[in-house]
């Protein structure tokens, strides 16, 4: 029944299908349950069976008792396929480890040296705390062995008891030194590894092992200047696995402590000179030295020397030098930046390789390396480099220029420039922070106002379908389209050139024609048209018939401005001037703060950089108003409000420009659970954070502004297919604060409603008073009313419009009815 | 130090596993699975290091087999390459031109040169020569104590004829 391993491995390797392996290795686990329960004398032949079994990942738990006896057994090759199966079956959490730590403390006391090895080697895999614990003693005292292959092994073990238990550290440090000088290699690695543990756990340890530096010193120089010896050659260089070590231990000593530095400096440079880079292991030591020689005190021609190094690893053709050397630089830029700089075209030269991990180490440390002398020709060429770029290191790339570009940008003129560079080029990864940011910074420079709008107008023709950009310059020509043609503000950089008013419009409905989809740059081209009508007076009736066309959209958003546009711009010609002035200058204090608030928020994994306000030596306050409505909320429409709490950072895309044209592409009705009075008025203080803008009916608001009087349209104020409720308004002439509103219940379903009652909910601002209805029972089919008054005192009046809940209950044929809306819909002015 | 040696084909078949750090059973099936997902699809041109989880692992590819090994992300790759080629070489040496299915049907012999060149995580020998040195030597005394009881056992089938 049992076979032998190699034809067991045989068998399986030949099984086709999954089920078929499944089938071979089921039927083995139980042959080889059933010999392990009759004491079978190739047990050891089992076992190795079923770790091939666990390598393919099939249970192989009942061995494991198995191997516990083996080990407890007499012969070594029992022993060593116990300990083997131990390792590979159980892991340092099972309890089974108990039973064996004893087997494990009587084979260190083996005379055969090979016994001793497996069993320290189990130990070292397997050690918990517990053994680590019980088990210290003896191997400290294997430290001593006669054989050295004992006591390298032992010195290992010792490394994994002090990070176990670091207690154990102290009484570990004087065999530890003993052992640094001994000759054997193999012995002299692990001693060094063992100091290099108990350095790291504990500091007094560190300052006595500091006592040692200049024998370690030595050791290396021997290494250095030794005659070949086959043993230890590897491609010319003498054991550079010990070098490396020893290094690493020297980099703990040097570290904030100048003397030490010393003794160790002159190695260090022999070690950088004399190391040949062109192959792995030497290149190895190398990087291994310059980490060592970065975290000394070391003097600056030996850090230039390590710097230097790095450089070359740059020019190496082995992708992996280079992506240490990258790794390594960005760590250390802070430094010593001059003298990386000068590796800065190497640098740059990475971002081309093939590989990305090596692109994107290059482009952190490009990034690190900026500064405010270096930063015009670094961003041309990171700009360049954007161009042909792939795609999955763009939004990285893109986020590193701008965050660049902010930083140190000398001058606005350069920033407009770069900015708008970069958008047109990758727009769709700028935040829209950003993205608010150039509108902010575009709107306070009046000087540059033609420049950067002709540039706009200019890169709009080779419009790479990038909607963030397409929406600033839109949004640009809109409000300073006028400089497009009369070539104002012309700056002594551009070609002077004629663009006529139609030219402007072509373009604006080739950018319209290209993006069928976006709706943002179709409400922004709406906008755009409707201050143009203003501005360019020989073509009127094109803009008129281009926003026309909108009329018929789909989309709510862009008909309803299409049909208000239109009308202002057939009925309201004498207030259209007013409404498609420019917008005042934005305010750069409240975007910072506002900026400085959402940066708190947005704590993610980039780092954000420190911003100081931009440009603040030429900060232009005192913005112009160039509103002369006297109804505010009217303006609405075409507000440009920032001090609106909104923030636009929590959102994303493009709600910081479309906050700017006070778009409201969100749906007007909001459900949201009724949960009691007290909630829906914080519900609604929320809301009117958020959201303090209201829609209006198409052309009402423009009546009402024409007729100017007190008098009010009715809205309906809940409607469902039950219940509907009417709203009309009056005002007493001396207190524009109160507001009466007068209810008009109507049943229009065709059962009889009892016991109606109105509940309804305001935010802190207003105050509310509800009078007693008429009446609580509505007749069927809307015949017949109850009325009903509500007194409302805003607090705000001017600042902030009305707003309300109302919920309505009543009974129908016994069961109770609750009604609920959200009213928004109040006329201005009320 | 290093937490773990994978040795997996191109074809995602585990070869060889070694744990250095604490992993229950379950996570080193979940180890496996997400590394070998990471290397086996990169492409030749691009460097021998990913980073994994807070871990650097570096691997190297010798014919059909991936050998990874993972570090500490302070720890230095290149060394950790000449590790993996350390092994490979001694491998190499005592199989004479090792190949996947060398490592296949003695899988035992590659843990027993794994466990003599490192242990607990870190390497303990620098020569190749030594290790195959005592590797030799203890499976001569395999084959003695094979011998011995295969003896042993003639002994006692004639004794009992």
């Amino acid at each position: 029944m049992a076979c032998k391993l190699r034809e067991f491995v045989q068998r399986v390797r030949a099984c086709k299908t999954a089920a078929e392996e499944r089938e071979v290795i089921a039927k083995e686990s139980a042959a080889i349950r059933t010999a392990f329960k009759d004491d079978n004398p190739k047990r050891h032949r089992n076992l190795l069976k079923l770790m091939f079994m666990h390598m393919l990942g099939y249970p192989t738990h009942f061995g494991q008792m198995e191997c516990v006896k083996l080990i407890a057994g007499n012969s070594f090759p029992e022993k060593k396929i116990g300990y083997l199966g131990f390792m590979l079956l159980l892991d340092e959490k099972q309890e089974l480890l108990m039973l064996v730590t004893n087997s494990i403390k009587n084979d260190f006391n083996n005379a055969n040296q090979f016994i001793v090895g497996v069993a320290l080697c189990a130990f070292a895999n397997l050690c918990s705390a517990e053994m680590a614990s019980d088990l210290a003693a003896e191997v400290s005292k294997l430290l001593q062995h006669s054989n050295p292959y004992v006591r390298k092994k032992a010195a290992l073990c010792c490394v994994k008891i002090v990070r176990k238990v670091p207690d154990f550290g102290e009484s570990l440090l004087r065999p530890a030194i003993t052992l640094l000088s001994d000759k054997h290699h193999g012995v002299l690695i692990s001693a060094i590894k063992l100091c290099i543990v108990l350095c790291q756990t504990n500091s007094t340890l560190l300052e006595q092992m500091r006592k040692e530096t200049s024998n370690l010193v030595e050791i290396l120089k021997n290494l250095l200047t030794s005659e070949y010896r086959a043993e230890y050659d590897c491609s010319g260089i003498s054991d550079p696995l010990l070098q490396i070590e020893i290094l690493r231990l020297l980099r703990l000593l040097g570290k904030a402590d100048a003397d030490s530095s010393d003794i160790m400096s002159d190695v260090l440079a022999q070690v950088m000179t004399n190391t040949d880079a062109r192959k792995v292991p030497g290149s190895a030591i190398l990087y291994e030295c310059v980490q060592t020689v970065v975290h000394i005190e070391a003097t600056k021609g030996l850090r230039v020397l390590a710097i230097n190094v790095l450089g070359h690893f740059l020019s190496n053709n082995d992708n992996n030098i280079r992506y240490v050397a990258l790794n390594m630089l960005v760590k250390i830029v802070a430094l010593d930046l001059q003298a990386i700089q000068r590796h800065r075209s190497i640098v740059m030269e990475c971002l081309k390789d093939a590989d990305l991990s090596i692109k994107k180490r290059a482009l952190d440390l490009v990034y690190a390396l900026a500064t405010e002398d270096n930063v015009k020709a670094l961003t041309k060429e990171l700009l360049e480099f954007l161009m042909n770029s792939s795609r999955d290191l763009k939004q990285d790339l893109t986020m590193k220029i701008c965050s660049v570009i902010q930083k140190f940008a000398s001058s606005k003129l350069w920033y407009i420039q770069n900015m708008i560079h970069l958008i047109s080029e990758a727009g769709e990864f700028v935040k829209s922070d950003s993205l608010y940011m150039l509108i902010v910074i575009i709107s306070n420079t009046p000087k540059l106002h033609g420049y950067t709008v002709r540039l706009l107008y200019n890169m709009v023709g080779k419009w790479k379908n990038q909607e963030s950009f397409a929406l600033i310059a839109i949004w640009c020509i809109g409000e300073y389209g006028e400089m497009l043609v009369n070539h104002a503000g012309e700056l002594e950089i551009e070609d002077p050139m004629t663009i006529t008013e139609h030219e402007v419009l072509d373009t604006l409905e080739d950018i319209a024609a290209k993006s069928k989809e976006s709706i943002n740059i179709r409400v922004f081209l709406l906008v755009a048209l409707l201050k143009l009508s203003s501005r360019y007076d020989t073509c009127t009736e094109r803009i008129k018939d281009m926003i026309e066309n909108y009329k018929h959209s789909s989309t709510l958003e862009v008909q309803q401005r299409a049909v208000e546009f239109s009308a202002i711009i057939l009925k309201y010609s004498s207030i259209r001037k007013v409404l498609a002035d420019r917008i005042p200058a934005l305010n750069e204090t409240v975007y910072e703060s506002k900026r400085a608030d959402g940066a708190v928020a947005a704590l993610g994994p980039t780092v954000r950089v420190a911003s100081p306000p931009l440009f603040s030596e030429n900060h232009i306050t005192a913005p112009t108003i160039c509103t002369k409505l006297s109804s505010t909320d009217s303006v609405n429409l075409l507000d440009l409000s920032i001090d609106k709490e909104a923030s636009g950072q929590t959102l994303d895309g493009f709600s910081m420009l479309q906050d700017l044209l006070n778009m409201d592409t969100r749906s007007s009705s909001k459900s949201s659970p009724y949960t009691g009075i007290s909630d829906i008025d914080k519900n609604f203080t929320e809301d009117s954070k958020e959201h303090p803008s209201t829609s209006f009916g198409n052309e009402q608001f423009l009546e009402m502004y024409s007729a100017q009087g007190p008098m009010f349209p009715s809205i309906v104020a809940l409607q469902t297919n039950r219940l509907k409720v009417l709203f009309n308004f009056s005002k007493p002439t001396n207190n524009p604060e109160i507001t009466m509103i007068h209810a008009t219940y109507l049943n229009c379903s065709s059962d009889l409603c009892t016991d109606l009652m109105l509940q309804a909910a305001v935010p802190k601002f207003l105050l509310l008073k509800l009078d007693p209805a008429s009446g609580n029972i509505l007749l069927p089919n809307a015949n017949g009313t109850i009325t009903q008054c509500l007194t409302v005192t805003n607090t705000l009046h001017g600042q902030k419009p009305l707003m309300m809940r109302i919920r309505v209950t009543c009974k129908v044929n016994g069961q109770e009815i609750v009604e609920q809306a959200q009213v928004e819909n109040f006329p201005s002015g009320v | 130090m290093i937490h773990f040696v994978i040795l997996i084909s191109r074809q995602g078949k585990v070869r060889l596993t070694k744990w250095y750090s604490p992993y229950t059973q379950k996570e080193r099936q979940k180890v496996i699975r997400e590394l070998s997902g990471l290397i086996l699809t990169r492409g030749p041109k691009l460097c021998n290091f990913v980073e994994w989880r807070g871990l650097k692992v570096v691997y190297k590819r010798y014919a059909s087999l991936y050998f990874c090994m993972s570090i500490d992300p302070e720890d230095n790759e290149l060394e950790c390459l000449e590790i993996i080629h350390h092994f490979v070489e001694i491998l190499d040496r005592y199989f004479g031109n090792v190949c996947e299915l060398d490592l296949i049907f003695n899988f035992h012999k590659a843990y027993y040169i794994l466990d003599e060149v490192l242990l607990a995580g870190e390497l303990q020998e620098t020569s190749k020569k030594s290790v195959a040195r005592v590797i030799a030597a203890q499976d001569t005394m395999v084959e003695n104590a094979k011998e011995q009881a295969n003896s042993l056992t003639n002994i006692i089938a004639q004794a009992t004829k």
